[in-house]
């Protein structure tokens, strides 16, 4: 092969991956207490199926979805539910969640062993799935049998597994595909079997050759499944890049990847699905990575649902003492957190400690000069520089003619900024002022 | 909580790494890149380059903090801007002015074009240039004596001179070929900067060292001063000549006068060009266009400084109308 696919413009941050990529995943301790917040998809929140003092089992439904657009959640561990009431979310708001008190017994609903799943029909599939509250992993949590159930008028072609993660520090996928690639692989093929699809893809980016290798070699016999490399770069992630990478297909400006007859998965969840489809098991853990220079022991862990990120810090061997900054997810869509005591959640793919020395200031920031360097780097063709002046000076109304809600906020402009503008924040400041 | 951390967690919104491009970075590697034709100037023009260039750069690095200190601004000096400018001012200055020249014209670059106007990134024109336009209309006479170009080492006295284009406007092509032993010879000149000028514009072989510099560490691309200097071409060889259309020589016109300084150094100005890469290209062909209207048919014998500052005008009118490539946008094939 020539070079290795990619996509136009984008950004090299320092990939920080050396932390945690050789470190296998371990299980996280047993949480004491969880929280699990009623909403942790895109959608309408799940509605509690439980009161204050019931006792519940690991993998019990506990919220049960709230219109077609929404997914259910279940208890993570077993024991008692002390509380149902609004708690801290990683995105910042209160969100109403059931707070269950661990009997320490992790005692589970049955699961049964279904050795048949790749003989399901979609609509079996498409079911288990949905019952098994399984979200989209890398981050946007969108309901997945959402994306399983296009439209009868937009056929689905290809089904792209995104293994790129291209978020700086974070592991989990990574080692997951290293440790689990034949899991993932039959996650594959349950969702081209759902969605009646002969063309399937695994994209992986090419700093990690130790993944590419080991995906290729499990999927040397399927004739219909391909490994991608793909050129290292932020933000190959993202769903419109990576179709347009693997496919050179461009989802139209306010479309979904349906629309092009394509439908991308992260790892994490390929292997969600196989665990639902094969053993009825509930989304109720995941693989997340704990890392950067403000913890003492960086890992990739497999964790409950809920489980509070101070005890997840703990078990990393604690903080350093010149922490700064706490994020959870990656270092470049991520949210910063003032507290610990927030659960981890479906969409949770890390937790970042940046140390004083890692940490740049973004107080101070400067007028645009007009370089065009954040221009240059947008993966959607954007204009951010305008979209910022805009939105700055309030004019807000002004920024739909640039396209505004055509940038998913990966940050690029940012990160290259010399200014030190906070790009991101003027543009969700624009978005919140106007309508589509 | 685990363990107490000694002070607040900063919540910011993403991302949370950044890259390391500063606005103090870009300005001052844009000073070092034309820091050879600035040693070619003193080696051409001796002291008085240090003299002009230096009251330009005193001058505006202290109108700057005096103007911010005393409006109780936030003072941003060390952003090397104010320095740039002052030094651009200076290497577009004759070599023998009075010294309030330099600095009446610090003074208006720094002060009136960009303090007033909302400082860095808020100015309409490049400062450095309607400091010189300024100086152009106020001493017409002083700003337009040039001094022959003596290596310092020589030990004589400098003459007065016209400048290459200046012959050329007034007394044409053979007269300037007199000058020097033939065509080569000339050429040879006008690239190591052995020819009267203002103080930093005449070496182009050290200007383009230093563009080459700012083009490898990508803080110019290739758009404006390509596009520019393509247009001062093609319209030197079509219109240029004296026998006719297609009959002009563009090497002449491309080497002379503040062409290379100002299409690599001045027109590619962040602030007062266009951002939209296509945009820069009309922008330089728009420079390129005006250059040459002035230089063939305008009063003066160089038109760079009026090219460049019309087109600032137009910067944000064609950054409106030409819109970025925008991903996912479907082009409908007739």
């Amino acid at each position: 092969m020539a070079k290795t696919a990619t996509f136009e413009r984008g950004i090299h941050p320092e990939d920080a991956k050396g932390l945690t990529k050789d470190s296998p995943v371990v299980k996280a301790n047993l949480p004491k207490r969880v929280v699990i917040p009623l909403s942790q998809h895109i959608g309408a929140p799940a509605k509690p199926e439980v009161n204050i003092g019931d006792e519940v089992k690991k993998g019990q439904t506990i919220g049960s979805p709230a219109g077609f657009v929404s997914a259910p959640v279940h208890a993570s561990v077993s024991g008692k539910v002390i509380a149902i009431a609004d708690f801290l979310h990683p995105s910042g708001k209160m969100i109403s969640s059931v707070v269950i008190e661990s009997d320490e017994k992790d005692a589970s609903v049955p699961f049964k062993d279904n050795p048949d799943y790749l003989n399901l029909s979609a609509d079996e599939i498409k079911t288990l799935i949905k019952d098994a509250g399984i979200v989209g992993l890398g981050g946007a949590a969108f309901p997945t049998n959402v994306k399983l159930s296009p439209p009868k008028e937009k056929p689905i072609d290809t089904v792209i597994i995104n293994g790129a993660e291209c978020e700086p520090y974070l592991t989990a996928d990574h080692r997951l595909m290293l440790e689990r690639p034949q899991e993932i692989v039959n996650g594959l093929k349950i969702i081209m079997n759902a969605l009646g699809v002969t063309d399937g893809y695994i994209g992986i980016e090419n700093n990690q050759p130790d993944s590419i290798k080991i995906m290729e070699e499990t999927v040397s016999g399927e004739t219909n499944i391909e490994v991608c490399p793909l050129y290292c770069k932020y933000p190959q992630g993202a769903e419109k890049m990576m179709i347009k990478t693997i496919k050179n297909r461009e989802v139209p400006c306010g479309g979904l990847p349906m629309d092009i007859k394509v439908v991308v998965h992260n790892v994490g969840t390929a292997l969600a699905i196989y665990e639902a489809v094969r053993y009825s098991k509930p989304l109720i853990e995941r693989v997340l990575t704990v890392t950067g220079g403000g913890i003492k022991k960086p890992k990739n862990m497999m964790v409950r649902i809920g489980t509070l990120i101070s005890e997840l810090i703990e078990q990393c061997g604690g903080l350093t003492n010149n922490v700064i900054k706490v994020i959870v997810g990656g270092p470049m869509m991520g949210f910063a957190q003032w507290n610990l005591d927030v659960p981890v959640v479906k969409g949770t793919s890390g937790i970042l400690v940046l140390t004083e020395d890692e940490y740049v200031p973004s107080e101070e920031y400067y007028p645009c000069i007009r370089c065009g360097s954040c221009i240059d780097v947008c993966p959607m063709g954007l204009n951010p520089s305008m979209l910022s002046i805009l939105s700055e000076k309030g004019h807000y109304e002004g920024t739909k003619e640039y396209n505004l809600f055509d940038c998913f906020e990966c940050g690029s402009c940012a990160f290259v900024c010399p200014s030190n503008r906070p790009m991101v924040q003027f543009i969700r400041l624009a978005k919140s002022q106007v309508k589509p | 909580m685990a363990e107490k951390i000694e002070h607040p967690l900063i919540v910011s919104v993403s991302p949370h790494v950044k890259g390391e491009e500063t606005i103090s970075r870009i300005m001052w590697t844009v000073n070092l890149a034309l820091l050879p034709a600035f040693l070619m100037s003193v080696y051409y023009f001796g002291p008085r380059t240090l003299y002009v260039t230096g009251l330009c750069i005193v001058t505006a690095v202290l109108s700057e903090y005096i103007f911010q200190k005393s409006l109780k601004k936030k003072i941003v000096i060390n952003d090397g801007s104010a320095f740039l400018t002052g030094l651009l001012l200076g290497m577009n200055l004759p070599p023998s002015l009075p010294f309030y020249i330099p600095i009446v014209g610090s003074f208006m670059a720094i002060v009136i074009t960009k303090l007033l106007f909302g400082g860095l990134g808020y100015n309409i024109f490049n400062p450095a240039l309607i400091g010189r336009a300024f100086l152009l209309v106020s001493w017409p006479k002083a700003m337009t004596i040039w001094t022959e170009a003596t290596p310092i080492f020589a030990g004589i006295d400098a003459k007065t001179v016209a400048t290459p284009l200046g012959i050329l406007k007034e007394e044409g092509l053979p007269k300037l070929l007199e000058l020097f032993a033939d065509k080569t010879d000339l050429y040879i000149n006008l690239f190591t900067g052995n020819r009267a000028g203002s103080l930093g514009e005449t070496s182009v072989i050290a200007l383009l060292i230093g563009a080459a510099f700012l083009l490898y560490k990508r803080y110019i691309t290739w758009h404006i001063p390509f596009s520019f200097l393509a247009t001062v071409g093609m319209l030197a060889w079509i219109f240029g000549g004296e026998s006719g259309f297609f009959t002009g020589d563009p090497v002449i016109h491309l080497l002379s006068g503040g062409l290379i300084l100002g299409a690599f150094f001045m027109a590619t100005d962040y602030v007062t060009c266009p951002s939209v890469r296509k945009g820069q290209i009309i922008f330089g062909i728009g420079c390129g266009a005006i250059t040459m209207l002035i230089r063939l048919k305008g009063g003066f014998p160089e038109g760079v400084m009026f090219a460049i500052l019309l087109m600032n005008c137009l910067a944000p009118l064609i950054d409106k109308s030409v819109k970025t490539k925008q991903f996912g946008v479907i082009k409908h094939v007739k």
